[in-house]
C-alpha cells in the first residue's frame, strides 16, 4: 500500500509520500471513522479512542477514570470476569483498554469471520459494564500494588516530581493512577460517574485496518456505539508549563541517578511546528544520531540512552527529556545537556545536519504504517489532532519545505536554556540545587 | 452468550485456516545460512545477521563480553568510520539496533526494500573487518556499566532474578548474568573483545534473514556478493557448554532491599526446550504455562488465588520454549495487602497440588487451543516476528523444518501430555524459590568491630 510513495521516491528524488488508501466511512447511524482495507490476512485491527482520558477524574477523585477502564473487562452485560475471558478465548478475540492523560484507548484484534461475536463483546464492555463489586475490590487491590511498587521506583518518582513541579494542581500535575489514599475512598458511584464522562459519543474516534468492508465497517460502528452515552464530562482547562527553572534533586539511595528535564513546548497546529520537529530530532529525537547522544554517550560515556521530545498534550505543550546516569557522572551529564541546549538556541543548527534529519524523518515515515495494528492507532492519531485524510500525502513535502533560516530562527525561539528545568532523583554527586 | 460461544467452538477450531509463509532457504559455499520470508503488503525489508554466539558461550572470567562487542559493532571498521553505519541507515529512513542474549547476537535495519544491498555491504562489512582502539574501549565500557545500573543494579526485582538464575543453574553457563557482573564488566579490554569477535563472528556461524518485499532469487544472489566472499572460522565445532547435574535439593533466596515496593514469590524449574525433531514436551510446557498462569480470569492460578480468594492482586507463570539448552518454566505470586510471603507460597503450593488431583479443564483447553492457531494468522502481520522466529530458532539449535513443524506440534498437544510434562517439572528439587522483600527494619550502625 505504500508501494507506489517510495517507487516515487527513487525515481523522482523528492519525498516519499505514504500513500496509504485511507477511506473514510459514515455509519448509518451518522458516526464517521477511518478505513484502510487490507483483505490478505484474514483479520481486522479496530481502534476506538475517547478524547478526555484520565484528566476528566473530578476532583478528589483520581484515579477514577483508570479504575473505571481496568474494570471494562472484568464483566459485562450477564457475564462476569470469567465469562467474558472464555469469550474472547474461544474466539481467539483480543480486546485492549488503556487510559492516559488525554484519551481512553479500546484497541480490538479479531479474525474476520468471527467479527459479529468479537463485536458484540466490545459493545458490551463500553454499554454494560457490570462494576460489580468483587471485581472493584480486586481491581483496587491491583491499582494499590502498583501505586505502592512505583513509589520506590527512581523513574516514577521524578515523572511525579516533574509533573507537580510543571502543572501543581491541573490533572496533569498528578500521578493519573491516583494515591493510596484517593483509590481507597473511590466508591462504586465514583466509578459509574468516571464511566458515564469517559465513554461517550460525542469524544469518539474510530479507526479500523484488515479483512473488512466499509458496509460491515458501518454496522460494527453503530453496534458498539449507538448505546453509549450521548455526552459525557467536562474537559479540563488549558495549562501553561512553568515549572521553576534550575535544578531540584529528590534524595534516593540507589546507584544510578535518573533525570528528567523540560522547558515550554509547541503546538501542533503552530506553522513552526515542522521546523521545531527538525531542530529537535537534531537535539535528541531519532535513533543513535542526534547531538545529545553523541555528546553524552558516544563520546563521553555518562549514559546508556538519552532522548528528547516535542509532547503536545490537549492543554499543555512541552519540550522535554530523561536519562540516566551513575550518581559520580549525573552532575557533568546535565553540564553537558545545559551546554548543548545553549549551543543550539544560540548557533542552531548546520545545513548539514538539516539535510540529514529531512532525510531520516521523511524516509522512516512510510514505515511507520507498518501492520494492521499500528496503522490502525495511526489513523486516530491523525482524526484526533484534525489531519485531514489525505495527509500522509503531504507530511514529508512540509518537512522538506522547512528552510535553514527558518530552523534557526525556530532554534532561537523554542531552546530557551533559562528556562531549562532538571528532577533528579539519586544521590547525584558534587551537584547542587538550585530549586528546592 | 457465553452458551452459545461454546456451542461454535468446534467449528471455529476448524475454520482457522492453516498458515504457511513463503519460506526459502540456502546455504552459501562458505556456511553462511540464508533465509528470505516474502511479504509484498509493503516495499519494505528487514534485514537481519544472527550470529550463533551469546553470552554462554563466554569464556569463564569475562561475562558481558558479547553483548559489550555488540555494542563495538557500531564503531569503525576498515571502510566505515565509528557511527557511520547507523548514520547510512539513519539517512536512509531506517531504524537499527542489536541485541544479544545467552544463546544468540543479532543485528537488524528495517529499510525500505530497494536499500538492501546498501544494508548488505555494511554489515558483510563488520562482520570480519572491525578495527577497534583502545579508546572506544574505555568510552563503550562506561556506556555497558551505565546499562547494567539502568536495568539491573537500580532494579530490586532484577537483581533477585540475577541471583535466582545463578543458582539455578548450577554448572551451565546460563547462570551468569547477560549483561555481565559488574566486577568483570570493569577490566573487559580489547583483546577480550576481539578473541571472541575473531572466533564467532564469521560466515559458517552466522545466519542472514531477510523479510519482506523481496525475491528469494535477488537476495541470493546479493547475499553471495556481498557475504559469500567472508572468510570462515576454521575450525569451529558445535556449541557443547557445560551441562547441568541432576539437582538433588530445593533452593531458597531471600533477597531483601528497601526499595522494594512491592513484595512477591517467584519460583522457576529447570524446563526441557525445543530440541530438532523433539519438540513435543516443549509444546507441552507452553499450554502448561497458560493453564497455570496465562488469563488471570480463567487460568488455574487466578482463579483460585484471585477471584476465589483474594490472596494475590496477581499471579503469573511462564516458559520460553527457545533456548540451546535446558530452559526454565517460572511461576509466582504477588501478595494481597496483608498477606505474607510465607502464607502465598504455601496457597500457591496448595493450588498446584489441588491441580495435580483434579487435572486440566477440557474447555480451557481446548480455548488455549484455539488461540495459539489464531497467533499464527496474527503472527503474519509482523515482518519482523517472523524474521525473528526463523533467526532465534535455528541460532537455538533448530533447524527451519522444526520452525515450520511447530504449529502443527502445538495443535497434537493433548491434555494427557501436559500432565506428564507437569509431573516431571513441577519438583521443588529442580527448583528455587525467590523471595524479594523490604528489610524488617534498618538496623542501627554499629561500632567498628576491630582494626
Amino acid at each position: 500500500m505504500i508501494r507506489l510513495a517510495l517507487a516515487f521516491l527513487l525515481i523522482a528524488a523528492v519525498p516519499a509520500r505514504a500513500q496509504v488508501p485511507i477511506q473514510e466511512v459514515t455509519s448509518p447511524g451518522g458516526i464517521s471513522a477511518w478505513l484502510v482495507e487490507e483483505h490478505s490476512i484474514p483479520f481486522v485491527a479496530l481502534e476506538l479512542r475517547f478524547r478526555g482520558g484520565t484528566s476528566l477524574d473530578l476532583p478528589g477523585k483520581r484515579g477514577a477514570t483508570n479504575l473505571m477502564t481496568g474494570l471494562l473487562e472484568e464483566g459485562a452485560a450477564d457475564m462476569d470476569s470469567r465469562a467474558f475471558a472464555e469469550a474472547k478465548e474461544e474466539l481467539a478475540t483480543s480486546i485492549d483498554f488503556d487510559v492516559y492523560g488525554d484519551v481512553l484507548t479500546v484497541s480490538a484484534q479479531f479474525l474476520s469471520e468471527n467479527m459479529e461475536e468479537s463485536v458484540d463483546l466490545v459493545r458490551a464492555s463500553l454499554e454494560e459494564p457490570t462494576f460489580e463489586e468483587a471485581s472493584v475490590e480486586r481491581v483496587r487491590g491491583q491499582v494499590l500494588s502498583y501505586i505502592r511498587s512505583r513509589v520506590t521506583d527512581p523513574d516514577e518518582i521524578a515523572g511525579d516530581a516533574m509533573a507537580a513541579a510543571a502543572y501543581g494542581d491541573h490533572p496533569y500535575g498528578s500521578f493519573d493512577s491516583g494515591t493510596v489514599e484517593s483509590v481507597t475512598d473511590l466508591t462504586r458511584a465514583d466509578i459509574v460517574t468516571a464511566w458515564e464522562n469517559a465513554i461517550a459519543r460525542d469524544r469518539v474516534y474510530v479507526s479500523a485496518v484488515g479483512d473488512i468492508t466499509p458496509e460491515e465497517l458501518g454496522t460494527v460502528i453503530d453496534t458498539i456505539l449507538s448505546g453509549i452515552h450521548e455526552e459525557g464530562g467536562e474537559y479540563p482547562d488549558e495549562v501553561d508549563y512553568a515549572p521553576t527553572p534550575g535544578v531540584s534533586v529528590t534524595p534516593f539511595d540507589t546507584p544510578q541517578s535518573v533525570a528528567r528535564f523540560g522547558q515550554p513546548g509547541m503546538e501542533i497546529d503552530d506553522p513552526d511546528f515542522f521546523a521545531a520537529y527538525l531542530v529537535n530530532t537534531i537535539m535528541g529525537g531519532s535513533n543513535f544520531e542526534n547531538r545529545l547522544f553523541d555528546e553524552v554517550r558516544e563520546k563521553r560515556g555518562l549514559t546508556y540512552g538519552i532522548g528528547t521530545w516535542l509532547s503536545d498534550s490537549d492543554y499543555s505543550e512541552v519540550l522535554g527529556g530523561s536519562f540516566s546516569s551513575q550518581n559520580a557522572t549525573m552532575a557533568e551529564a546535565i553540564e553537558v545537556v545545559q551546554e548543548e541546549w545553549r549551543k543550539m538556541a544560540e548557533d542552531g543548527v548546520t545545513a548539514e545536519e538539516l539535510a540529514a534529519a529531512k532525510k531520516y524523518l521523511t524516509g522512516a515515515y512510510p514505515l511507520r504504517f507498518d501492520g494492521n495494528a499500528n496503522i490502525a492507532n495511526i489513523l486516530t492519531s491523525m482524526q484526533m489532532d484534525d489531519y485531514p485524510i489525505d495527509y500522509p500525502q503531504t507530511r514529508n513535502e512540509k518537512v522538506m519545505a522547512v528552510t535553514l533560516e527558518e530552523a534557526n530562527r525556530v532554534a532561537a525561539e523554542l531552546f530557551q536554556p533559562e528556562n531549562l528545568r532538571f528532577v533528579v532523583v539519586g544521590q547525584p554527586e558534587g551537584l547542587e540545587p538550585t530549586v528546592n | 452468550m457465553t452458551r452459545l460461544l461454546s456451542a461454535c467452538l468446534a467449528l471455529i477450531a476448524f475454520t482457522i485456516p492453516a498458515t504457511a509463509q513463503d519460506v526459502t532457504d540456502y546455504t552459501l559455499d562458505n556456511g553462511m545460512e540464508v533465509v528470505v520470508i516474502e511479504d509484498h503488503r509493503a516495499p519494505v525489508v528487514v534485514h537481519m545477521v544472527w550470529y550463533r554466539a551469546g553470552s554462554a558461550d563466554e569464556e569463564p572470567g569475562v561475562s558481558g563480553i558479547a553483548h559489550f562487542l555488540e555494542h563495538l559493532l557500531f564503531k569503525a571498521t576498515d571502510d566505515l568510520e565509528s557511527g557511520e553505519l547507523s548514520r547510512v541507515v539513519a539517512e536512509n529512513g531506517g531504524s537499527d539496533n542489536a541485541f544479544t542474549s545467552a544463546d544468540y547476537t543479532a543485528y537488524f535495519q528495517r529499510i525500505a526494500a530497494d536499500r538492501l544491498e546498501l544494508m548488505m555491504t555494511m554489515e558483510a562489512d563488520r562482520m570480519r573487518d572491525l578495527q577497534l582502539s583502545e579508546a572506544d574501549i574505555k568510552t563503550e565500557r562506561d556506556v555497558i556499566l551505565e546499562e547494567r545500573a539502568m536495568r539491573t543494579d537500580n532494579s530490586p526485582g532484577a537483581l533477585l532474578n540475577e541471583q535466582m538464575q545463578a543458582a539455578l543453574y548450577m554448572n551451565h553457563p546460563y547462570g551468569t548474568p547477560n549483561i555481565g557482573w559488574r566486577h568483570e564488566m570493569e577490566e573487559l579490554g580489547l583483546e577480550d573483545a576481539l578473541a571472541y569477535y575473531r572466533k564467532y563472528y564469521a560466515p559458517n556461524n552466522a545466519i542472514l534473514v531477510v523479510a519482506g518485499d523481496v525475491e528469494p532469487e535477488n537476495v541470493l544472489e546479493l547475499a553471495r556478493k556481498h557475504y559469500g566472499p567472508l572468510e570462515p572460522t576454521e575450525g569451529l565445532e558445535p556449541r557443547d557448554r557445560p551441562k547441568e547435574p541432576v539437582p538433588l535439593a530445593e533452593r531458597r533466596i531471600t533477597y531483601s532491599d528497601p526499595r522494594v515496593g512491592q513484595p512477591y514469590v517467584i519460583r522457576t524449574y529447570l524446563a526441557p526446550e525445543r530440541n530438532p525433531g523433539a519438540q513435543e514436551e516443549a509444546a507441552a510446557l507452553v499450554y502448561l504455562s497458560e493453564i497455570l498462569g496465562g488469563n488471570p480470569a480463567t487460568s488455574v492460578f487466578g482463579q483460585a488465588l484471585q477471584f476465589e480468594s483474594n490472596v494475590a492482586v496477581s499471579t503469573f507463570a511462564g516458559y520460553s520454549p527457545l533456548s540451546l539448552d535446558i530452559s526454565s518454566l517460572r511461576i509466582g505470586i504477588v501478595p494481597s495487602q496483608g498477606v505474607s510471603l510465607e502464607e502465598a507460597e504455601a496457597a500457591m503450593d496448595g493450588v498446584l497440588k489441588d491441580f495435580f488431583e483434579t487435572g486440566i479443564d477440557p474447555e480451557q483447553f481446548e480455548r488455549i487451543k484455539t488461540r495459539i492457531r489464531a497467533n499464527d494468522i496474527y503472527a503474519q502481520d509482523s515482518m519482523r516476528g517472523l524474521a525473528n522466529r526463523y533467526g532465534a530458532a535455528l541460532t537455538s539449535g533448530l533447524t527451519i523444518e522444526d520452525v515450520k513443524a511447530w504449529p502443527d506440534v502445538l495443535q497434537s498437544v493433548t491434555p494427557d501430555d501436559v500432565m506428564k510434562v507437569a509431573e516431571k517439572v513441577l519438583q521443588r528439587s529442580h527448583a528455587v524459590t525467590g523471595w524479594l522483600t523490604v528489610p524488617e527494619t534498618s538496623p542501627e550502625p554499629e561500632a567498628e568491630v576491630s582494626q
